[in-house]
């Protein structure tokens, strides 16, 4: 194994060895202003559609002792304006709009009637913090089948009372464990935790868990995914 | 694997040296692609990390490390987001890559420390820090070396894995459960990126210390080597 070359034929194979390397300059497409973000975004939907492929429907999210729940006073309020957007408790109802059979105003009691569950999950916040809570509502899977939405729809987005808005897969809304959430530690929600009624997703990030809901739309194609997202976050971040 | 070795003669002097075709094209790609995505994923990592700087509770907060914005990638959470979840699939691309490129060439056998390499380590200490005689050197890679590299190659697969437990402690619930619960895999995460941060220093002053030639083999295959005798 042993050849025999003179320097310059070396250098000839030297050159010809670096210039295969040439696929790592394609790289710094990234630092190119223009290019940067259309790459970056790219990145993120394919992070995203690799993220729907990753969840499973039949997985439950790690439930938790009693034990284990973080204390009230010490579950963080996070909002993007407001604490609290002083919503009319008395006149409150949730607006339901798209492929449903029965769209209109639900009251909280209608919302109530249907069979309550009450779980101990993870909140994982974007920013990297997380707690555990005690939330209480019922299934969004149930809510759907009473509003009768279509089954063949894709998303269900929300609207709140502070203006935020997010939105849901179909895939997620129905996963047994995603609420509409109207307790966290067997108490009333409070105002600032999104009184009366919040989305509880263990298997979402935070930032998807919206608060003081005010109008639901269930569809086929996505407007607007949600607040956080418009600023550049992820659009699925399922956990 | 044998080793491809050359002789170079000088047009001018006539003078005759040896080369070792050290590194193959595979082993460079990915060594220089991942070297940018770990770059990427350490810097967004690092301005991920300023928006809860801390492995402690929420309420109260008490920040671990004020890291300078000035040493981080993508301005605010949601640019290193995209950063990160971007250049996490480069990272993890060109690690497969690698590993699959090592195992079925069989070029895995000269980084991948062994028992038997094991009572050379600390000649090569020695050798390095105390200022030891050089121990004679068999195979490309000393003892050290081989310890060093397959350290930091298990230190990208533990990146990787506690990457995930962090980004899908629901989907993984089990490796985010293997690691302490989902609190202690962001921990590891973080202590990994530093463990791996500490190999680059010193593989950088390594390149640094040990010449050219090394750092030209990583780029063309080659090395000039004086030293290499054919077997």
């Amino acid at each position: 194994m042993y050849s025999r070359t003179d320097s310059r034929k070396f250098k000839t194979i030297s050159r010809r060895e670096l210039l295969k390397l040439a696929p790592v300059v394609a790289l710094g497409a990234f630092a190119i202003p223009q290019l940067q973000k259309p790459l970056l975004k790219g990145g993120l939907g394919f992070s995203d559609w690799a993220s729907a492929r990753l969840f499973r429907s039949g997985h439950l999210a790690p439930t938790f002792a009693e034990s284990d729940l973080t204390p009230f006073d010490k579950f963080p309020i996070n909002d993007y304006d407001v604490d609290d957007p002083e919503v009319d408790f008395d006149r409150w109802t949730l607006t339901v709009t798209g492929a449903v059979q029965k769209p209109g105003d639900y009251t909280l009691a209608q919302i109530k009637a249907l069979p309550k569950f009450t779980q101990n999950t993870r909140h994982v916040c974007v920013e990297g913090w997380d707690v555990i809570g005690r939330f209480g509502g019922v299934r969004l899977s149930d809510f759907l089948k009473m509003i009768g939405a279509d089954p063949t729809a894709r998303f269900v987005t929300v609207e709140c009372a502070d203006d935020y808005y997010e939105s849901l897969d179909m895939v997620t809304a129905v996963h047994p464990q995603s609420l509409l959430c109207y307790e966290m530690y067997g108490r009333p929600l409070t105002r600032k935790h999104g009184a009366p009624l919040r989305l509880s997703i263990p298997t979402k990030i935070g930032y998807k868990q919206a608060k003081y809901l005010t109008d639901l739309k269930v569809s086929h194609v996505l407007g607007k995914a949600g607040y956080w997202e418009d600023q550049g976050y992820s659009e699925f971040y399922g956990l | 694997m044998a080793t491809r070795a050359i002789a170079i003669e000088d047009v001018k002097t006539g003078e005759v040296t040896a080369a070792v075709y050290e590194h193959p094209f595979v082993v460079r790609l990915c060594h220089w692609v991942n070297a940018v995505a770990l770059f990427v994923m350490v810097g967004s990592g690092l301005q991920i990390f300023r928006a809860f700087p801390s492995f402690g509770a929420k309420i109260p907060q008490k920040d671990l490390l004020n890291w300078p914005r000035a040493f981080a990638l993508g301005g605010w959470l949601g640019g290193a987001l995209q950063w990160h979840l971007t250049f996490m699939w480069i990272y993890i691309a060109t690690g497969l890559l690698y590993i699959g490129y090592q195992i079925f060439s069989g070029n895995y056998k000269q980084v991948l420390f062994v028992r038997r390499d094991l009572p050379g380590v600390w000649p090569m200490v020695r050798h390095y820090f105390l200022f030891g005689p050089k121990p004679p050197t068999r195979e490309v890679y000393n003892p050290l070396q081989k310890h060093a590299y397959t350290s930091a190659i298990a230190l990208g697969v533990l990146s990787v894995l506690t990457g995930f437990a962090v980004w899908k402690p629901v989907q993984f619930s089990w490796l985010a459960w293997m690691m302490g619960g989902f609190h202690w895999a962001r921990l590891w995460h973080f202590l990994i990126m530093w463990a791996m941060l500490a190999f680059v220093f010193g593989h950088l002053v390594m390149v640094a210390l040990h010449g050219w030639n090394k750092f030209v083999s990583m780029l063309t295959g080659w090395k000039k080597d004086p030293e290499y005798r054919s077997e």
